[in-house]
């Protein structure tokens, strides 16, 4: 007990020496799920080749990222935060209200959205006026806005199979779903003439009527996949009626089970993305809290190597995983390299 | 249950009945049967209640043996590479410092042309392009060179033998969940590959072995799961078991004392008894919250740190401590107490050498169960930052208690959600070691519950 009491004590000793001494030496990255597979990757590869402790990198998504990005500055709070989407000007506030004033919004590649299903089943060709009419709450028959009637694909566009609707689409949470919604469901609804319609039913309220296009119906035909991409695939093999809504980069690891439909003609792959021919991709960010730069060792030096071609560019790591590289990527290594901040009128 | 006479047949009640009225005691009367045969359903049920229990165990420990089994075995490929100095050292003075400005990137054309060569050797790599070749090694290969190199700089200009882990999809192929059909859809992985790691398979260049990798190594990106390890998931967890074990132990055996032996029965400490209770059933969940807010916000101790997983897990097995250690003092009969005050021992003295002693199997038993549900606790670690990519091992303690570091339920959930399937089998064999850890836990347990127990 004696021995006990004593190791206890130097410990709790050795815990408050430690805190005082300790200077983190090793990054801190956290924020989306999307871009965490290539942070580690990046990461591994800084760490193996400079004499930098490999970063730390955690999931938790965009918005908790950059929550906890926000939250000061200080070896307490996180140096880079990762996200699918462009930073909100209220976490801008937020961030300034907390100090953290000098952010390096760096954006080093796109995704690319997917629509798979089961390799055995038919082939999809898919526009998004037809997502919208499969998907939406309720559509416009005979001048009535009434609840999707549409239960098979074949009811939403004659030339499809006659295949129940039933798709996985990213839960409100996912920085993918605000894409899917905005570049899909939301063209679609606009193809359809279906926004005029909703538009003038709203008295010419667009914002009443983008809510009306964007409903998604809760009938069951639609789930919500709040989870990550795993569990669109443990869903895609359990019902092969399905149809999964995903990154491209999950795609690219696991064709040997899933086909992809193609988008308004258009098949999903780096090329297509790359070059704006594939509708439905996002870019795909990380913010630096340069206050940091100079105090956590390797920040700087992370942040370029993130965007060197070697990582980045085609044909590296990160475009071998699924990413679909920047073609503007020199520009953006630029502004790393000069530490450009947002708002400083670059 | 019923009434005894009220059972046997009418007239039976007397004390000495009509020898004609009486039952034969070899035959059994209706109500006789009746409860024998409610005796057997009862029987009959609880033997379903077991097999059911034991298939569900059998069932879920054989899938993830056989999912988790192979990830224990690797795949390799043996691979000479010449170290090419004009590559490796482009200002030719042996100085690994100057030799760290080639990045892994350069080391990897000349493990692909190491292979190649030595397909060509055999005459096998002529329908095979350059890049098909370099696939079949893992994209950790050129850090293992580069790491070889730094440190034997001498060695530049030689051709070394160098054992390569190969790429997931080979090594899937080899354990059979890659097949030639999947190969053929696979965007990773090509047919003409498989068919060269066959010809290469005879030729005794690819063997696979034990991965003690995958037990002591770091874990990896998506791009290598044939390189991802659980040594820091492990070592992170057992500094997480050293704290709770420092922290609770004493702090539960302490206050299990002092209200078993020392406290007044009042309201106070009623109170307090109630409360230890109602923490044991607190969610986990609900400890990690208060982690988040005291230990990392308030306290200001670092994110990913064993230390503040200990500490959030010390408060979560603390009731399961103080409960098992009260039962055992309580257990301890009073006559010992009262022969050693009697003898005009102190009541500390009486405590101290006489009822702590002959309780502590019982409050080891307790500790170790306790310690082995904080090893697989994973939800409140994911809200202190527990749920990281960390591939630096942490330093020895107390230091590395608060460096970053994984955990072991942790690291199976992480698995999980990567989409390369060779995770699967990673998570699974995982899985495997964290159940190994808690049954030598139980075990140990059991053990000195088996040979320091004393009756009464």
């Amino acid at each position: 007990m004696r021995i006990l009491t004593a190791t206890a004590s130097a410990l709790a000793l050795a815990a408050v020496s430690a805190t005082a001494a300790s200077a983190r030496d090793q990054l801190q990255v956290a924020g989306s799920s999307t871009v965490l597979p290539y942070a580690n990757i990046v990461a591994e590869v800084f760490g193996e080749n400079f004499d930098f402790p490999t970063p730390v990198v955690q999931g938790g998504g965009s918005s908790a990222g950059l929550k906890n990005f926000c939250q000061g500055t200080g070896e307490n709070t996180i140096d880079v935060a990762n996200a699918s989407r462009q930073i909100r000007e209220k976490e801008i506030k937020a961030c300034a209200d907390a100090g953290v004033t000098e952010i390096i919004e760096v954006q080093f590649g796109y995704d690319g959205i997917v629509f798979a299903s089961d390799i055995n089943g038919p082939d999809f060709v898919f526009t998004p006026e037809d997502w919208y009419k499969a998907l939406a709450e309720k559509v416009f028959v005979d001048g009535e806005a009434v609840a999707n009637p549409n239960t098979s694909w074949s009811d939403v566009n004659p030339d499809m199979p006659d295949q129940k609707i039933l798709a996985l689409i990213p839960g409100t949470k996912h920085g993918t779903r605000e894409v899917f919604e905005e570049k899909v469901i939301m063209e679609g609804c606009e193809a359809s003439g279906d926004f005029d319609k909703f538009k003038e039913a709203a008295g010419g309220d667009e914002d009443a009527a983008e809510d009306a296009c964007m409903a998604i119906r809760t009938d069951g035909l639609s789930v919500d996949i709040d989870g990550d991409y795993t569990e669109t695939l443990a869903k895609l093999n359990n019902d092969t009626d399905a149809i999964g809504v995903f990154g491209l980069a999950f795609y690219e690891q696991n064709t040997d089970k899933l086909q992809v439909a193609t988008m308004s003609g258009v098949t999903p792959s780096v090329e297509t993305i790359s070059s704006g021919e594939y509708p439905v991709s996002r870019p795909l960010y990380f913010y630096v809290k340069k206050q940091h730069i100079g105090i956590i060792p390797g920040l700087k030096e992370y942040a370029e190597f993130f965007v060197s071609d070697a990582m980045a560019g085609n044909g590296g790591p990160l475009a071998n995983y699924g990413l679909v590289p920047d073609p503007e990527l020199a520009k953006t290594q630029k502004a790393v390299a000069d530490e450009v901040t947002m708002g400083s009128g670059s | 249950m019923s009434d005894s006479t009220h059972d046997l047949p009418p007239g039976s009640g007397l004390p000495i009945a009509p020898r004609g009225d009486r039952p034969l005691l070899t035959e059994l009367d209706p109500r006789t049967k009746k409860r024998y045969a409610a005796e057997r359903r009862f029987k009959a049920l609880g033997l379903t209640a077991v097999c059911i229990g034991v298939l569900c165990l059998v069932v879920l420990v054989s899938s993830v043996l056989r999912q988790g089994l192979p990830a224990f075995t690797q795949t390799f490929i043996d691979v000479p590479v010449y170290l090419d100095p004009a590559t490796l050292d482009p200002d030719g003075n042996r100085d690994p410092e100057q030799m760290k400005s080639v990045l892994t990137f350069g080391y990897q054309p000349l493990i692909a042309a190491g292979l190649e060569r030595a397909l060509d050797d055999r005459g096998l790599g002529e329908q095979v392009t350059a890049d098909e070749v370099a696939g079949l090694i893992s994209r950790g290969a050129a850090a293992q060179m580069r790491d070889y190199v730094l440190a034997n700089p001498e060695k530049l200009g030689e051709t070394i033998d160098f054992n390569f882990v190969a790429n997931g999809r080979v090594d899937g192929y080899l354990k059979g969940r890659v097949t030639m059909e999947s190969a053929a859809l696979d965007s990773q992985i090509s047919p003409e590959q498989l068919q060269l790691v066959d010809k290469l398979r005879d030729a005794g260049l690819i063997e696979k072995k034990f991965n003690w990798a995958f037990i002591t190594g770091p874990d990896a990106s998506g791009n290598r799961p044939e390189a991802a390890g659980m040594g820091v998931a492990i070592i992170g967890s057992a500094y997480m078991m050293l704290v709770v074990l420092v922290l609770a132990l004493p702090i539960g055996v302490a206050a299990s004392i002092y209200l078993e032996e020392f406290a007044p029965q009042n309201r106070f400490t009623d109170i307090i008894e109630v409360n230890i209770s109602n923490l044991a059933a607190v969610p986990s969940i609900v400890f990690g919250i208060l982690g988040l807010a005291i230990f990392i916000n308030w306290a200001g101790l670092p994110q990913s740190a064993p230390i503040v997983g200990g500490l959030v897990l010390t408060l979560m097995t603390l009731p399961t401590i103080i409960i098992s250690t009260r039962a055992s003092l309580k257990s301890v009969p009073p006559s010992i107490r009262d022969g050693a005050l009697g003898l005009g021992a102190s009541k500390m003295q009486a405590v101290f050498h006489h009822v702590l002693p002959l309780a502590a199997p019982g409050i080891l038993t307790g500790t170790i169960i306790g310690l082995a549900q904080a090893l697989g606790e994973t939800a409140p670690l994911m809200l202190i930052g527990m749920v990281a990519f960390v591939r630096d091992f942490p330093d020895a303690p107390p230091a590395g208690l608060f460096e970053p570091a994984s955990a072991l339920p942790v690291q199976v959930y992480n698995w999980t959600q990567r989409s390369d399937p060779a995770f699967v089998e990673r998570a699974s064999g995982a899985i495997i070691v964290l159940l190994i850890f808690l049954v030598l836990m139980n075990t140990v347990a059991i053990i000195l519950r088996r040979r320091f127990e004393r009756r009464w």
